[in-house]
């Protein structure tokens, strides 16, 4: 075998190295804090802590007991120390007794675990459902049952791009930070139902130790109980694509009362985004709707250049009946065409569209294409006609 | 070029075998570049296969410092969020299919024939082909990276409906792992072959030395296992081209079948990398105990249990894509069950050293440096198993520095174990052995640098495949880019050590490791004549 006096020196001069090594990543340790998972904040994450406890402290005591018997092998049953070779090969009690030992260990090990597997799965009897969508690369909120339902926002990262690109300081929630945060009360069930609308993404928050994959054209489910106030934050876990590191996911804990509010301001924004049928609309806000809900609604038959396609689908630029009175068309619109007791392709849309909508795509067709009344028809003229 | 009558492959060995021989060793085939083109020589492939790899793994791991560089710091520096997930999918695929395959395809090659008393593979033309398919296979690979949109960017797990997103490199990479599949098929085949048919008289299957034994294992599970990926990438190409919804809900389809099916190659995969390099420690650790193997017949049974068991636990893969609480549950004990024949595994290994007369040869440091540090991967894959610290911890740097343990310290080790344990047999030199110890304590220290202090990232909270991080991650992932640049100038050295052994090293010794007693050490002269056993040796 190979000489041992350059393997000595080699081993001192090793030994330095290792030690250089270890000083300076030991010099690091003084700033970084991380060294385990983030402190709990629901019952289910502390169980998940204490659970990788467990298992930690009995994996490190087996693989220090069985490597403190390999390093004894080593130091003692050297070659260089004179140390003869034994030369049995086969015992049946030990290969019996370390093929079912490890077998009880294991059972102590999954006997915890799956009482905490059920409990995770468990998200019926929530408070509030949430509805969480992955997009690429930012998250839909959807509040779809209870305080709060109704609610609707898109989150996304609220970085400034300069300083990712390195062009301006980085602030202390680098990339954990976003324009709408997902607000919660504190000590609810929350219900969160993942989707997604192009790739996988996954939604997780370690606090609460809830993490669920958020797939395209399917539903799935899991739930958390914040048991403190705070605000918590993550990122998408699931590879989609380019802007992957960049779509955070941030959640408020609020107290009870503090939600309460947040829910009642948020409901006052959405009432004032909403059609009012009573309300008076200036002609240029209707004609722009209507612009919309035309492209929606009529344009496959009537075309985008108001010119129809004759003799089924009647031009509407030049039209008698929209350049005439207004409840003629009103009533047409609402109502539909019906010829000889069959009904046409003219549909009746008051079933679909409501006042305001009517309203707009009418003023639309009476002040676009050559069409010019200069008649604005308000949503009361529309529910007047309704029979 | 050298005056042969007849250069046709399958000509040189019958012309060969038709000469008294004079001189053992001596190649009489065609000169320069067409010896290794036309070559159906069992060692030339395996030297092929072995080389190939290398070069892989240099490319895979540049590929992999450009990501710790980036990594170095929070916030873009060197490279744009798309081409770093290039290069975490091209690391992946390369290091998994390019490196670490082929290199242990390369250790069957040369040691088969010669530890079962063969005289040659099988199949000794399809040999030549099934490595002659890599280059192109890696070609394709790279290319993908000149495509319109560059080389695919979606891990190297290949995940729909991310992959219908991409360029022509998905296409390209899709071809690639086709072809890498028939790669890795026809090698198996071959092995299968020879195993079962080609052993001397006497070399009975529970005689064969274990490395036979674990790849004969492992290419039933290439043979099952391959033909599986090959459907997930085809699915992949026809949702991509041909307007099928495999993993299309809109259509039809489901993403999550794709993982299923994905893993269910992926799971045994693991297992396709782990086994051989179990064989190769199961012949290291021995020798540098001068002791037989502890437990041979529980060794097979276990190596055997342990590769069923692979078929059945895929899904471990996919705790959180939100499956019935009985499959979790059922994926999970059956994980853990794979434990107790590892362990076992491991307790034998331990026990042959026991009480054996132990030196520490760089062959051996890399062995117990394997078994060190592979046992703590398959700890961390333990708590891994573990549904509700998985849900925790996946996706996150846990996961990362957990298989890096299982594939770097456990397979690549192993790869560094059998080079170092095999070359004075194959060149019949030796290699500097103050410079193998430096390679391996460089190695070792630089590898843990790079992985241990992932485990607290991935607890702390850091995803996976995130080209950018919040600043509370910055000072282990500092660490790990420092520990990952000394670990890659470490493998300079492993290249020096091989090519200073090749050209200059001492000459070895007829059995340069006194322990080492399979009929490769036995047997046969070293360096190991160019073909090995051309009539059967007699065993008694």
């Amino acid at each position: 075998m190979m000489a041992s006096k350059p393997a000595r020196s080699f081993a001192t001069r090793a030994g330095m190295v290792l030690a250089a090594v270890i000083g300076a990543a030991f010099s690091g340790l003084a700033l970084a804090l991380e060294w385990n998972l983030q402190p709990a904040g629901s019952k289910l994450a502390a169980e998940i802590h204490s659970l990788h406890e467990y298992v930690m402290i009995l994996c490190t005591v087996i693989f220090v007991g069985v490597f403190g018997f390999m390093f004894w092998a080593c130091y003692a049953h050297r070659k260089s120390k004179g140390h003869k070779a034994a030369h049995f090969h086969e015992n049946t009690t030990v290969e019996f007794l370390w093929t079912v030992i490890p077998m009880f260990i294991l059972v102590i090990i999954a006997w915890p675990v799956t009482k905490t597997v059920i409990a995770q799965k468990d998200t019926s009897n929530a408070d509030i459902t949430v509805k969480v969508t992955g997009y690429q690369w930012k998250w839909g909120y959807d509040y779809v049952k209870g305080e709060g339902e109704g609610i609707s926002f898109i989150s996304t990262l609220a970085t400034p791009r300069e300083q990712i690109e390195g062009r301006a300081p980085k602030g202390e929630h680098y990339l954990l930070e976003v324009d709408n945060e997902l607000w919660v009360p504190v000590g609810k069930k929350i219900r969160m139902l993942t989707t997604a609308a192009d790739v996988i993404h996954s939604w997780w928050v370690p606090v609460f130790g809830a993490k669920q994959d958020a797939i395209p054209g399917f539903i799935r489910d899991l739930w958390f109980k914040a048991d403190k106030t705070g605000t918590f934050r993550s990122q998408c876990v699931e590879l989609c694509g380019k802007e992957h590191g960049f779509m955070p996911i941030v959640v408020k804990v609020v107290t009870q009362d503090e939600y309460r509010k947040w829910v009642g301001d948020k409901m006052k924004l959405i009432a004032a985004a909403a059609d009012d049928p009573n309300k008076h609309y200036p002609l240029d806000d209707l004609k722009r709707r209507g612009e919309q809900v035309y492209a929606k609604n009529c344009v496959v038959c009537h075309q985008a250049t108001g010119k129809g396609a004759p003799p089924a689908f009647p031009p509407l630029d030049g039209s008698k009946m929209v350049l005439g009175p207004k409840q003629k068309q009103i009533e047409t619109v609402l109502n539909g065409v019906v010829r000889d007791g069959t009904p046409t392709a003219m549909a009746a849309f008051g079933k679909h569209l409501n006042d305001v909508e009517l309203a707009a795509v009418i003023t639309f067709t009476r002040n676009n294409w050559g069409n010019r009344t200069g008649e604005a028809i308000q949503p009361a003229d529309v529910k007047a006609l309704r029979k | 070029m050298s005056a042969v009558v007849d250069n046709h492959p399958a000509g040189i060995d019958a012309a060969h075998a038709g000469h008294g021989h004079d001189h053992h060793g001596g190649y009489h085939g065609a000169g320069g570049v067409m010896r290794w083109i036309t070559t159906t020589n069992h060692k030339d492939i395996g030297t092929l296969y072995l080389w190939f790899s290398f070069i892989m793994f240099m490319v895979g791991g540049a590929m992999a410092l450009a990501i710790r560089l980036e990594l170095f710091q929070p916030g873009i520096q060197f490279f744009n969020p798309d081409l770093f997930n290039q290069f975490t999918t091209m690391h992946g695929l390369i290091m998994v299919f390019g490196a670490i395959m082929p290199a242990f395809v390369g250790f069957a090659n040369w040691q088969i024939p010669m530890m079962i008393g063969a005289p040659d593979m099988a199949f000794a033309r399809m040999n030549n082909w099934s490595f002659w398919i890599l280059p192109f296979a890696a070609s394709l690979l790279m290319l993908s990276f000149f495509m319109p949109g560059g080389a695919p960017g979606v891990g190297w797990t290949m995940y729909g409906p991310l992959t219908v997103q991409m360029g022509m490199g998905m296409d390209l990479t899709i071809f690639a792992v086709h072809l890498l599949g028939m790669s890795s098929i026809m090698g198996a085949i071959n092995i299968l072959t020879t195993i079962l048919n080609m052993r001397a008289p006497g070399m009975t299957l529970m005689r064969m030395p274990l490395f036979c034994w674990t790849w004969l294992i492992t290419a039933y599970l290439l043979v099952a296992t391959m033909p599986v990926l090959a459907g997930a990438v085809t699915m992949t190409l026809t949702d991509r081209h041909f307007g099928t919804s495999f993993f299309n809900a809109a259509g039809g389809g489901d993403p999550v079948l794709y993982q299923h099916v994905f893993w269910f190659f992926g799971h045994p995969e693991v297992y396709i990398i782990a086994l051989p390099a179990f064989g190769v420690i199961s012949q290291v650790i021995p020798a540098f105990s001068r002791k037989p193997l502890f437990g041979y017949a529980s060794m097979v049974y276990a190596t055997t249990t342990i590769a069923i068991l692979s078929f059945i636990v895929w899904a471990h893969h996919m705790y959180t894509v939100g499956m019935p609480v009985t499959g979790q549950l059922f994926y999970m004990y059956a994980t853990i069950v794979i434990a107790v024949p590892t362990g076992v595994k491991v307790f034998n290994w331990l026990a042959t050293m026991w009480r054996g007369s132990l030196s520490f040869e760089t062959p051996m440091l890399f062995a117990i440096g394997f078994l060190f540090l592979f046992t703590l991967g398959g700890f961390t894959g333990l708590v891994l198993s573990l549904v509700p610290i998985d849900i925790q911890l996946h996706d996150t740097y846990y996961v990362v520095a957990h298989f890096h343990y299982v594939m770097v310290a456990g397979a690549l080790f192993a790869a560094f174990a059998g080079i170092y344990f095999w070359l004075p047999k194959w060149t019949g030199r030796m290699y500097d052995e103050t410079l193998g110890k430096w390679h391996f304590w460089l190695t070792i220290i630089f590898f843990n640098m790079i992985f241990f202090v992932q485990h607290f990232l991935g607890l702390a909270g850091m995803p996976r495949r995130i080209p950018d991080y919040p600043l509370m991650f910055e000072t282990w992932n500092k660490i790990s880019s420092v520990g990952a640049f000394g670990f890659g100038l470490s493998q300079l050295l492993f290249l020096y050590i091989v090519l200073k052994a090749i050209r200059s090293g001492e000459k070895a010794p007829e059995r340069p490791w006194e322990g080492a007693d399979s009929i490769d050490w036995t047997m046969l002269p070293t360096p190991a004549p160019y073909h090995s056993f051309e009539t059967p040796p007699v065993l008694k």
